[in-house]
């Protein structure tokens, strides 16, 4: 085929969006400035999975409060030319200047693709990819320092746990999961150094079944709190609390399912993201490209306590919290050994949560069972 | 006489499946209506989003585009009498064999590079694909599970190999493959949002559809779906046409595979299981094994997706409510199976019985 023939004709349409881009780009910030304007929310699951889905999806309700606004919403959007479509059709078809894709896998291609078609329309991702200069300015991401609320589980299950052993049951070995694992287990040894945590990857964010699997297989072991990283933790905490163990949450609360077993949770708090972007795009500021936060900016917040939490555990995890809150906690910080007794922070050496370098996590600290 | 009963038949093959959407559509709309919405409005927002104007028929045909091949996985392999379900894992494979070529070697950044990726997608597919026929073949497995539970060893193959030798060391949250070379990539039809995937799959059904219907070995293997025995006594070789058969709808998800990698996704990655395999099975069956009538079923299951999009965002229904309209659909289309033949039957009386048995046991394979 004349391949050659199209590739052209492609570079003249990558011209013609540049032309637009030069034209359109400066008028993009008055346009925006003070109008209602529409807002398009995007999940790659169901909005009301216990899980990653329904914490952005529970603050959209938010959002959709919010006068002026009028927010869309699509949900169980696969990471394909769906999303591409799905977006570009919120634009074309629903006038979005606003687009919140929420799903990792959603940035690259898919989003970069349609960004680079619509110059004058915001994209904020959640997920935390976007790179000074790498990406166009019209798009960003936004992510949350969830690991702390993971590290406050962590001291609410080390003193809750009876037979000294925990369990995280997780969906791949990347960096993010990994930090959350070890931020869990610091947590727990920090209250008891004998405790151990034994995690199971089960290959994929959305596992039911071997979710189920996983959190049988290590009630067997004895485990006797859990806590998860995957897509939509609701198997997990049902399957612990039928095993009588205690589970702590992550992403939404899921203390509906399980009041008796429900200690507390890691849970995003997006609104905090989403209001700091809209109202940029609202009143024509320059569009948040890297938005981040923890506990203290109100990007996470630790699930209510459960009723079993004794009043030990919660002081302790409280004042962790009020420490991290004042800027004053590190969760990672040296000396740190690795579960196969390599040092990987030396002491002396603290990293900020902000610190790049916590992003590229590749290693299982001490006390964790489990290979990386 | 027999163009008659040729004409009929025409009719019948159009006013089946119309009535049986006609009929999902009036059953969707209750449904919409006992929901507490408008099915006015949902109608009119279904036809919007599917086909009502230029960027939604670009939307169902980029939608429709992957579903043809995998469609096929299922049709070229049924015409020979197996139940092939395992698109996927073909799938899944073509697009990794597609990203792993430029580990092998650095192929040409321009179309012959591309052709040589897709090659390589298509014949992954295709291998794993006759592997279904061979172990059904040489070892009596039944075709059906050993495609459905191989689909579940590729994704596994997949992943081992995306998140681990081949895994691009950049790609730290999301593990994928190296990015194909811009060269290697397919791009857009000229002042559309599809890309030539599309074209790919319509070429391929059409030549499909014209090797069942109009050559001696794709009769040959229509013969072997009506009787592998027979097929074996009246001399052909049945065992080689059915591995045969696996392997060219293999072939043809692992294409799939391979566009996606090469037009969408720029590399393998986990994104790329999002079940289009598996839609392929329903676009086969609702399309009736017809290579041809893969084409315009994939275009609806497109239109499905599109406006099912729409839907969720002006509606405010969740994403299950389209699936609904899905059911209905298929199982009234399914269901019309049972009128085939007695539609117009008091206009064309025992017309079949001037037909000769030879023509009789063609008619039963188209």
């Amino acid at each position: 085929m004349a391949r050659a023939d199209f590739n052209r004709r492609d570079v003249l349409k990558g011209v013609g969006a540049v032309g637009a881009t030069a034209a359109f780009g400066g008028l993009s910030g008055l346009a925006q400035a003070q109008a209602p304007i529409t807002v398009g929310f995007i999940y790659v699951g169901p909005r009301d999975d216990y899980g990653y889905n329904q914490a952005h999806a529970e603050s959209v309700a938010e959002v959709k409060k919010m006068p002026g606004i009028k927010a869309i919403e699509e949900e169980n959007v696969p990471e394909t030319t769906a999303v591409q479509k799905t977006m570009q059709g919120m634009i074309s078809q629903d006038g979005a200047t606003l687009l919140f894709p929420t799903s990792f896998g959603y940035f690259d291609p898919h989003m970069l693709a349609v960004a680079a078609k619509n110059p004058t329309v915001r994209f904020a991702h959640c997920g935390g990819m976007w790179t000074e200069g790498k990406h166009p300015k019209n798009t960003g991401s936004f992510f949350g320092y969830i690991d702390e609320g993971q590290y406050l589980n962590g001291v609410v299950a080390g003193h809750m746990s009876k037979s000294k052993k925990i369990g995280f049951i997780a969906a791949k070995p990347i960096p993010q999961v990994l930090r959350n694992i070890n931020a869990f287990t610091m947590g727990a040894r920090s209250v008891d150094p004998s405790i151990t945590c034994t995690v199971i990857f089960t290959g994929d964010w959305s596992m039911p079944v071997k979710e189920a699997e996983a959190t049988n297989s290590l009630a067997d072991q004895n485990v006797d709190v859990f806590t998860m990283h995957v897509d939509g933790p609701k198997v997990i905490v049902e399957t612990a609390a039928k095993r009588g163990k205690f589970v702590c949450g992550y992403h939404a609360s899921q203390a509906k399912l399980a009041p008796n077993a429900y200690l507390t949770g890691a849970e995003w708090n997006w609104i905090t993201a989403y209001k700091t972007i809209i109202d940029a795009a609202r009143t024509g500021k320059p569009h948040p490209n890297f938005v981040r936060g923890g506990l203290k900016e109100g990007f996470v917040k630790p699930s209510p306590y459960g009723g079993m939490v004794t009043a030990a555990a919660k002081k302790n995890a409280d004042d962790v919290k009020a420490a991290m809150i004042a800027g004053k906690f590190d969760i990672f910080k040296g000396p740190l050994k690795d579960n196969t007794g390599k040092v990987v922070i030396p002491a002396g050496k603290a990293f900020k949560q902000t610190d790049l370098e916590l992003e590229g996590m590749n290693y299982l600290v001490e006390g964790v069972i489990g290979k990386a | 006489m027999a163009l008659s009963t040729r004409t009929t038949d025409t009719l019948e093959a159009i006013a089946l499946p119309v009535m049986a959407m006609a009929g999902a559509l009036l059953l969707f709309g209750i449904f919409i209506w006992a929901g507490g919405k408008d099915p006015l409005e949902a109608w009119a927002l279904l036809f919007k989003g599917a086909f009502g104007d230029w960027f939604s028929w670009q939307n169902s045909l980029q939608r429709a585009a992957p579903l043809m091949l995998t469609a096929l996985c299922v049709a070229v392999p049924a015409r020979a009498g197996l139940v092939v379900i395992g698109g996927e894992g073909a799938l899944v494979l073509g697009g990794l064999a597609c990203a792993s070529v430029p580990y092998v070697f650095a192929p040409p950044e321009n179309s012959f590079g591309t052709a040589i990726l897709l090659l390589a997608a298509a014949l992954a597919g295709g291998l794993w694909i006759a592997l279904v026929g061979v172990l059904r073949q040489k070892r009596g497995v039944n075709e059906t599970i050993s495609s459905l539970l191989l689909a579940y060893t590729a994704i596994a193959l997949f992943k081992h190999f995306v998140e681990g030798p081949m895994r691009d060391p950049a790609s730290l949250n999301k593990p994928s493959t190296r990015t194909i070379a811009e060269g290697l990539r397919i791009g857009g039809i000229a002042g559309t949002d599809i890309h030539w995937g599309l074209i790919f799959g319509v070429v391929v059904c059409v030549v499909l559809g014209l090797w069942l219907f109009f050559t001696t070995s794709g009769f040959a293997t229509r013969i072997v779906g009506g009787n592998a025995r027979a097929a074996l006594l009246v001399g052909l070789p049945s065992p080689r046409i059915i591995v045969v058969s696996c392997a060219i709808g293999g072939a043809c998800a692992g294409l799939a595979g391979g566009i996606e990698v090469a037009a969408v996704h720029t590399n393998a990655n986990a994104s790329l299981i999002a079940g289009l395999g598996y839609t392929g099975i329903l676009v086969s069956f609702v399309a009736r094994h017809n290579p041809w009538a893969v084409m315009p079923v994939a275009v609806l299951f497109g239109g499905f997706g599109a406006a099912g999009s729409l839907l969720q965002r002006r509606m405010d229904v969740p994403d299950a409510s389209v699936m609904v309209l899905q059911g209905f659909a298929f199982l009234l289309i399914l269901a019309s199976e049972a009128l085939r033949g007695k539609l117009f039957a008091a206009r064309a009386p025992k017309a079949v019985v001037v037909a000769a048995p030879l023509p009789a046991v063609i008619k039963a394979n188209v």
